[in-house]
């Protein structure tokens, strides 16, 4: 900086921001990789003034300046501008001359990012450090009396119901007479949560349902995963296929004119609709496609224009209230597909979630209730929201399973957890977890992304840049420039990888506590934890 | 591991015989207690085969407090048992009062009242007497059963001395149905209400093995309204609530098995009842076990009854000859009991058999569970 320039409120320095570039100018080749690479234009080729003295021994001769340049990498200090820490160019630099170096100080940069008066939106989830789900243990330990199960020869049976389950007597009752039951569906307990197509790249969707595809059909697993609020390829919509998959209706409303009008030419049911009421990332908040990703494709999809921001109003519009809406829009998307679709509702982690279950307890359609907790993740959202708002999933599902249970109907109306699970990289435990505090099922999204297609956000508030569509690994991006990185291929075999990994992990779970014909739902006397309060508050034991 | 012995016979047998073929069996228990269901009573009471039969271990303040409350009720007593024992307790027996088995008169009030109106109110009556005997901490009174033609006994210690102690080789107890337990503790102090058999309703059942989905399926039976589903001392004893829920859901035995251990999905569709067990598997989800357990039952019917579970980590047996039909843990077991019987005909039941022995005691009917069911009213 001159001298003469005057220091405005948001001139930072490269110490004021979380990331600082380390380049190594000895290494350095100077072929641009880097600045090439970078999503968000931190570093740019920069030319450097060197000035050197000379001084010769004795007196005789007088110091000589030299005055050289050199090239090299600059690190710019604009906010707008301000490194992520994606260290893709650390990934592209043939030398490893260049790595972004968290910050040994309080960052700066978080004051001034609402220049403009535009709070700071990003993607990615909740930067906290993980939660309580990492510190439950399973102690359960058949030992004395039975002897574990034998996790790699006995056979396993590890599936869940999402629907409206009738309790006994009302089953025997519909069989004798040959009455409608509603539809269920067995499918494996974890999911494959809400990422629209939008907020997702192409590749990354295709490689998704490929994955899903893959081990319905080659490995008999009955994976489903969720379209989230963005439509469904119109190709997806009428091929067999549809079966894995979940269509999700939100208050936009996006991509339905597109649903409702293949529902002639569906080949398959869909797996299920959810409807959303609330997302875990951003609690009470629509959702959000930011323009930057609304291009020619998505916006074809959704119906909407080109180029626009697409925020979805918080609740259902069209509806007086949540009780009703629940009520109509369940109704309504039974009858669109001959009450053979089971519906259910997802709403965010809430203090007021029992309200929510107990009126769905007394709608005989509702098919579930997803919850997704503070630790979703989202692909845009306010930071705001991410960081402050919401519910942890662990006591919202215990207490909505104890509700359940204490009504009898913990096998009728299946809750389904997100969230935060594996948000450390313990998927099969925080899993399991939920399952056996009482979920049915557990849904995952961020886990996908950064296990099938190497995602780089993390809750360091590292890359998070969803959002903007600028995603370096090309996951969340709507720039062919950008999401050609990802062969869909691979993300297909990541997407197995992960599952089967999972099956592997939880049938080494299940089996020490003598369960393998049954998923342990509810099964909380496996569970410990090393905290007394969330012990008491979890209902489960306290073991130190 | 507890060992368990189940005998059905045309002519009445002392529960000695059992408790033998228990004693034989003694490898596999501890010592730790006994457990007796009497059913198709002889004796005294094959002639008030209607009278419901209060069994239990009372101590004096107890007795007089059972006395009261069933003279409120209205019932009177019509024959008792008294089990006097020696005033030396052999080392491992707690000291008693008073081992009672005693048959009562109905109450005028009861005249008319349906069947189901009376099976429900002899339950209510011996889950209140429970109560009371567990108010305060008194233990003065502890109630196994109070059922017509039903007799039970459940001591600490082990079976043969229990028996001797108790004296029950006394002409009394014979009975054509008894289903036995030796028992292999789990708890250093032992609760009587965790003591196998256990008993709802004319249902009783025993098992061999640990139940390791015990607390969803407790949540699930105790939220099912229906009172009796209570207890649970023992993670075995829901094991008898199901059958009990299985039999109220009008299901035959044969669907006990469907419930408890139901086939693998890809299994159900080549079944000819498979929508109905789809829809079976789905309601009674939270009714799986996951083994490793063997049940052994008797219905109000006398009919018996042996199940594995989904993986047959427990062994059992069944043999016998026309007349008479044992179910036991061990083959040595069965030996001791029938020794004389074509010994090429006893079964082991793997994991998708129920053994029947119905009410007639002619054979071992082998139900498996991919068989059709029988058709339902």
């Amino acid at each position: 900086m001159q001298a003469d320039r005057p220091i405005a409120p948001s001139s930072l320095s490269v110490k004021d921001l979380p990331w600082q570039i380390a380049w190594n100018r000895d290494l350095c080749t100077l072929c641009g990789r880097c600045t090439a690479v970078c999503p968000v234009h931190a570093i740019e080729p920069g030319v450097f003034r060197k000035r050197s003295l000379t001084q010769a021994a004795g007196l005789l001769e007088k110091p000589r300046e030299e005055v050289s340049v050199f090239y090299g990498i600059r690190q710019k200090t604009d906010p707008a501008y301000a490194c992520v820490g994606c260290a893709m160019c650390n990934m592209v630099c043939p030398n490893g001359a260049i790595t972004p170096v968290k910050s040994d100080e309080a960052q700066k940069l978080v004051y001034h990012l609402n220049q403009g008066g535009q709070p700071r939106r990003r993607g990615g989830r909740r930067n906290a450090p993980p939660g309580i789900l990492d510190r439950i243990k399973f102690i359960r330990i058949s030992m004395l009396t039975d002897p574990a199960l034998d996790a790699g020869r006995h056979e396993f049976e590890m599936r869940t119901l999402l629907g409206r389950v009738l309790p006994p007597e009302d089953t025997l009752t519909h069989v004798r007479d040959n009455g409608w039951m509603p539809p269920v569906r067995e499918i494996y307990p974890l999911m494959i949560g809400s990422m629209s197509f939008g907020a997702l790249s192409p590749t990354m969707w295709e490689g998704l349902v490929m994955g899903v595809s893959y081990l319905n059909e080659e490995l008999g697993m009955p994976v489903r995963m969720c379209t989230g609020e963005g439509g469904c390829p119109p190709r997806l919509l009428r091929s067999r296929f549809l079966k894995y998959i979940i269509l999700q209706i939100a208050s936009g409303y996006f991509g339905w004119d597109e649903i409702i009008h293949a529902l002639p030419e569906m080949r398959e049911d869909p797996c299920a609709i959810e409807i959303k009421y609330g997302q875990g990332a951003k609690p009470g908040d629509g959702g959000l496609l930011m323009w930057h990703k609304v291009n020619r494709l998505i916006a074809a999809i959704r119906g909407v224009p080109q180029g626009v921001s697409l925020p979805s109003p918080p609740t259902h519009q069209t509806k007086y209230s949540i009780e009703e809406s629940v009520a109509k829009m369940i109704q309504s998307m039974y009858m669109a597909w001959g009450f053979r679709v089971p519906v259910y509702p997802k709403i965010s982690g809430t203090s007021t979630a029992l309200a929510v279950l107990n009126n769905l307890t007394r709608n005989p359609f509702a098919g579930g209730l997803a919850i997704d907790g503070e630790d979703g993740g989202t692909g845009a959202a306010y930071n705001v929201s991410m960081d402050h708002m919401g519910h942890p999933i662990a006591t919202n599902i215990r207490d909505a399973y104890l509700t359940l249970a204490r009504l009898g109907k913990q096998n009728e109306l299946p809750l389904i957890a997100g969230g935060g699970i594996g948000k450390t990289g313990n998927l099969a435990a925080n899993a399991a977890s939920l399952i056996m505090l009482g979920a049915s099922a557990v849904q995952i999204g961020k886990y996908a992304m950064q296990a099938g297609a190497g995602c780089l956000g993390s809750e360091g508030d590292r890359c998070n840049i969803c959002n903007i569509g600028r995603c370096p690994k090309g996951i969340t991006s709507q720039d062919p420039r950008l999401y050609r990185r990802l062969d869909p291929e691979k993300v297909a075999e990541r997407i197995v990888d992960i599952f089967v990994s999972f099956d592997q992990e939880l049938k080494k779970i299940v089996a020490p506590l003598g369960r393998s014909t049954s998923l342990p739902i509810g099964m909380a006397d496996a569970l410990g934890i090393d905290d007394y309060h969330a012990s008491e508050r979890l209902n489960i034991r306290y073991v130190v | 591991m507890c060992r368990l012995f189940a005998v059905t016979s045309e002519e009445p047998l002392s529960p000695m015989r059992a408790i033998h073929a228990l004693d034989v069996m003694r490898e596999g228990h501890d010592g730790s207690g006994v457990g007796l269901f009497l059913s198709g009573l002889a004796g005294p009471f094959e002639d008030m085969k209607d009278a419901p039969i209060l069994s239990g271990i009372f101590t004096e303040e107890g007795l007089k407090r059972l006395d009261r409350f069933m003279m409120e009720v209205g019932f009177v007593t019509k024959y008792k048992v008294s089990i006097r024992t020696p005033k030396i307790t052999p080392k491992g027996m707690p000291r008693r009062n008073r081992y009672l088995i005693r048959a009562y008169e109905y109450p005028d009030s009861w005249d008319g009242v349906s069947r189901e109106e009376r099976d429900a109110r002899l339950m209510s009556i011996r889950l209140q007497l429970r109560r009371m005997g567990q108010e305060n901490n008194h233990e003065d009174m502890i109630v196994y059963s109070f059922w017509p033609d039903v007799i039970m006994i459940k001591e600490i210690g082990d079976p043969l001395t229990v028996a001797g102690h108790l004296e029950l080789d006394r002409p009394e107890l014979l009975s054509r149905v008894i289903l036995a337990q030796g028992r292999q503790n789990t708890n250093y102090a032992i609760n009587l209400y965790a003591c196998h058999p256990f008993f709802i309703q004319g249902v009783s059942t025993m098992t061999n093995g640990e139940n390791t989905a015990f607390v969803p399926i407790r949540e699930f039976l105790s939220s099912r309204g229906f009172p009796g589903y209570t207890g649970y001392q023992s993670d075995s004893e829901v094991f008898t609530h199901i059958l009990h829920y299985t039999m109220r859901l009008g299901l035959p035995l044969e669907a006990y098995k469907h419930v408890i251990t139901p086939l693998k999905d890809e299994d159900i569709p080549k079944h000819p009842d498979a929508g109905l067990l789809t829809a079976l598997k789905r309601s009674c989800r939270f009714l799986v076990i996951d083994g490793p357990n063997m049940v052994i039952g008797c219905l109000p019917d006398k009919t018996m009854f042996m199940v594995q579970d989904r993986k047959k980590l427990r062994p059992g047996v069944v043999g016998g000859r026309p007349g008479m039909f044992a179910f036991s843990s061990e083959i040595c077991g069965l030996d001791a009991a029938i020794p004389d019987r074509d010994k090429s005909k006893d079964f082991q039941p793997m994991h998708l058999d129920t053994a029947i022995v119905g009410p007639g005691r002619q054979e071992v009917r082998i139900c498996r569970q991919t068989d059709p069911l029988p058709r339902l009213h």
